[in-house]
């Protein structure tokens, strides 16, 4: 008896995962073509939170943009705001008292470690493991955001930093608070570590997937831990430096694959060594005066400058314009998501549509920051 | 520490190589003429002193009478830096040479500046609205919107 | 892999731009708040009094939201949805991704107009009885953003609400409160209003 090979005509379909869309961290659309499960193309489509950032902020003031960019990558607002007060500062000349400097540093590594723990939370949450790993990390990041409720009365976009320096001072619980907190939390990382370092699930799922190769990622201009989770040792606290890092000891975590589980354990290495810059800068915390003199309305001199700092999800810089007057004539925000999102479609092909969301879910983007 | 290198400096290698393409040399950024950027782009990228492999970013700004805009590059083996800048003096049908075949970074960020600016890049794959809808009247980010 | 494209892709933009176009021009007006139940001298139908209460027990009690967060304000309803400060003591822990499945929309976070068609596509297909809370100050009247030319001015503009929660982002605690507000509307009701 002959056995004849019957083989299916299938035919390719496009399938809108669309922005309203559980997975999708916010409203992202994406226009796949599918060939049964397996990804053929992908064509990302953003823009649904477009809110003209760049144009509102030509007519408001330069310390009056720092709500707006705030609301940039929210997040990591402590970051956006740092950065922004970098450029400023670098276009005006405007120094920054050292007390102020050790607090920055204190309040971005303290948004590192709350963002980086939702990106981890999120990231496990598309794995499958439902709800479990994001309410933990949830539960840590509380305490993280009560720490900023002390401080500047806000839990999410705090407004806190000023073109040179800081709004208010610490106030007195803050610093007792902060080292109970560096003390237990080295305690729950090693938990979690404990929990899915070697969990086969997660190393089923997440080794070999999504493979962003070292070429390609310096090529499309990648930044934060998706360019070193593809073994490119570039983080700008260390190439270039800037406010007061070049004092702190941290090492660089890299990874060597640039599959997701690469990403993912970079970023929980970022964690402990965020508490260990915490633990340096806390230690050499001067007295001194928060905020140097700056007149209320700011006018630069007629000129560019570039600021940027290394925030959570990549390179976040902004590049300003001045005219003399009291508002920007250009405010660019070079948006770290955006570019990271450049090589989406290669790192998807030939994967199904399980592995559509993980792959996503590990470049970890903020739609607020792609669309500005 | 990454050094931005000064502009006057790359100027006479560039002059030597592509006469008459720098239009002026400062101390921090380079001018160059629209149709020799990506001749001199792809020198940049290729020369092992000059190394230019990772683009951080592409911007554009409206000064009323030409469109300037700014691209800057680093090196990530020697840790240097340089800004270069081209101007687009059409107001009606701005157009420029894509770099997308030199870095594919500048793919989406040249689609944004084509949104909110009308600046369109020559060569470029797909250069079609992004973050705005079809059917949108106008260019937003310029002097002269509404 | 060569497939044959019905509409090619210049087209599905260009049809959903002018479907964006239309919707800008048709919303040129909040839509009026259905506030009657703010009135005191409501009288209630003493026969159905009993049923009322049940039913209205029963809905409060499990009010599904459904999933509609575009920026912000969705991380302040993920924490309120965590453990510190529980929504599933209030039943509603379970946020549907299906509109079908849905009673109640938390609007979180800015709503542009390119976005705009989706979210009224979202509103259309849930099942009545439904209710909307326009959370943040951008779901109120556009917020920090209102001068921007590409932001709705309130979700008030294409869908009606029923509690505004002011606030950027409202903390925790307010939304639990403009939930416990719907809980309030919600037990106002009777159901001879339901025919309006």
């Amino acid at each position: 008896m002959t056995t004849k090979e019957v083989t299916i005509q299938t035919e390719p379909f496009v399938v809108n995962i669309g922005p309203a869309h559980p997975s999708t961290h916010g409203v992202f659309r994406m226009r796949t073509t599918l060939d049964g499960e397996v990804i053929v193309n992908m064509e990302p489509i953003f823009g649904y939170l477009h809110r003209g950032i760049e144009k509102l902020a030509e007519e408001r003031t330069y310390g009056g943009c720092i709500p707006l960019t705030d609301r940039l990558d929210y997040l990591a607002s402590m970051s956006n705001n740092m950065a922004y007060c970098l450029a400023v500062e670098k276009l005006a000349g405007i120094p920054v008292p050292l007390r102020a400097e050790y607090i920055r540093v204190i309040m971005a590594e303290l948004q590192r470690i709350a963002s980086h723990l939702i990106a981890v939370g999120a990231f496990l949450n598309d794995c499958g493991a439902f709800m479990t790993p994001i309410v933990y990390m949830i539960r840590e990041r509380e305490k993280i955001l009560d720490l900023f409720d002390m401080v500047c009365g806000q839990r999410l976009t705090y407004n806190y930093m000023r073109v040179g320096g800081v709004s208010q001072d610490l106030p007195a619980e803050f610093i007792p608070a902060l080292r109970k907190f560096l003390k237990e939390m080295p305690g729950w990382i090693n938990e979690y570590d404990r929990l899915l370092k070697q969990n086969e699930i997660l190393l089923a799922r997440a080794k070999g997937v999504g493979i962003l190769p070292r070429e390609l990622a310096i090529n499309i201009s990648a930044s934060g831990p998706v360019l070193r989770a593809s073994g490119v040792e570039w983080d700008l606290r260390r190439a270039d430096p800037y406010s007061i890092y070049d004092r702190f000891e941290f090492d660089i975590p890299t990874g060597s694959a640039g599959d997701c589980y690469d990403r993912y354990r970079v970023r929980v290495e970022e964690m402990r060594q965020s508490l260990r810059i915490l633990e340096q800068a806390l230690k050499g915390l001067p007295e001194g005066e928060v905020r140097s003199e700056v007149p209320h309305l700011i006018r630069p001199p007629v000129g560019e400058a570039y600021g940027h700092i290394e925030a959570p999800r990549g390179e976040l810089g902004f590049y300003l314009v001045s005219d003399g007057s009291i508002a920007p004539y250009r405010f660019h925000v070079r948006a770290p998501t955006l570019i990271n999102l450049t090589a989406l479609n290669d790192m998807m092909k030939g994967w199904k549509v399980a592995d559509l969301i993980l792959i996503f879910g590990s470049i970890d983007i903020c739609l607020a920051e792609v669309d500005r | 520490m990454t050094v931005a290198l000064s502009g006057s400096k790359i100027a006479k290698q560039l002059g030597k190589k592509f006469p008459g393409a720098v239009i002026k040399a400062g101390a921090d950024s380079l001018l160059l003429k629209g149709e020799s950027l990506l001749a001199v782009a792809e020198y940049l990228k290729t020369t092992p002193d000059l190394d230019f492999d990772f683009l951080n970013y592409i911007t554009a700004v409206d000064y009323y009478d030409y469109f300037e805009v700014v691209y800057q590059f680093t090196s990530l083996k020697h840790n240097h830096g340089l800004v270069l800048k081209v101007r687009c003096y059409d107001r009606e049908n701005p157009t420029l040479p894509s770099v997308v075949s030199l870095w594919r970074g500048a793919d989406l960020q040249e689609r944004e500046i084509y949104d909110l600016l009308g600046i369109s890049f020559e060569g470029h794959p797909n250069l079609r609205r992004i973050v705005l809808w079809e059917g949108f009247d106008g260019h937003p980010l310029r002097k002269d919107f509404l | 892999m060569e497939i044959e494209e019905v509409y090619s892709r210049q087209q599905i933009d260009e049809a959903e731009g002018r479907q964006i176009n239309e919707l800008i021009a048709r919303s040129q007006e909040p839509i009026p708040d259905p506030d009657d139940w703010l009135d005191e001298e409501l009288k209630r139908n003493v026969l159905l009094t009993s049923v009322d209460a049940v039913l209205d027990w029963a809905r409060r009690t499990s009010l599904w939201p459904v999933f509609c967060f575009p920026a912000c304000c969705a991380f302040e309803f993920m924490t309120t949805a965590a453990s510190r400060f529980d929504i599933s003591r209030f039943g509603m822990e379970i946020v549907r991704a299906s509109p079908r499945q849905a009673d109640l929309m938390i609007t979180a976070g800015t709503l542009t107009w390119k976005m705009a068609p989706q979210v009224k596509r979202i509103y259309d297909q849930m099942a009545e009885p439904k209710w909307v809370i326009a959370m943040g100050a951008c779901a109120i009247s556009g917020g920090i953003f209102r001068s921007s030319y590409s932001v709705v001015p309130g979700y008030n503009r294409i869908i009606p609400v029923d509690v505004y929660l002011p606030g950027c982002p409202p903390r925790p605690e307010a939304l639990l409160y403009a939930i416990r507000m719907i809980h309030k509307k919600i037990a106002s009701r009777s159901l001879i209003q339901e025919g309006k």
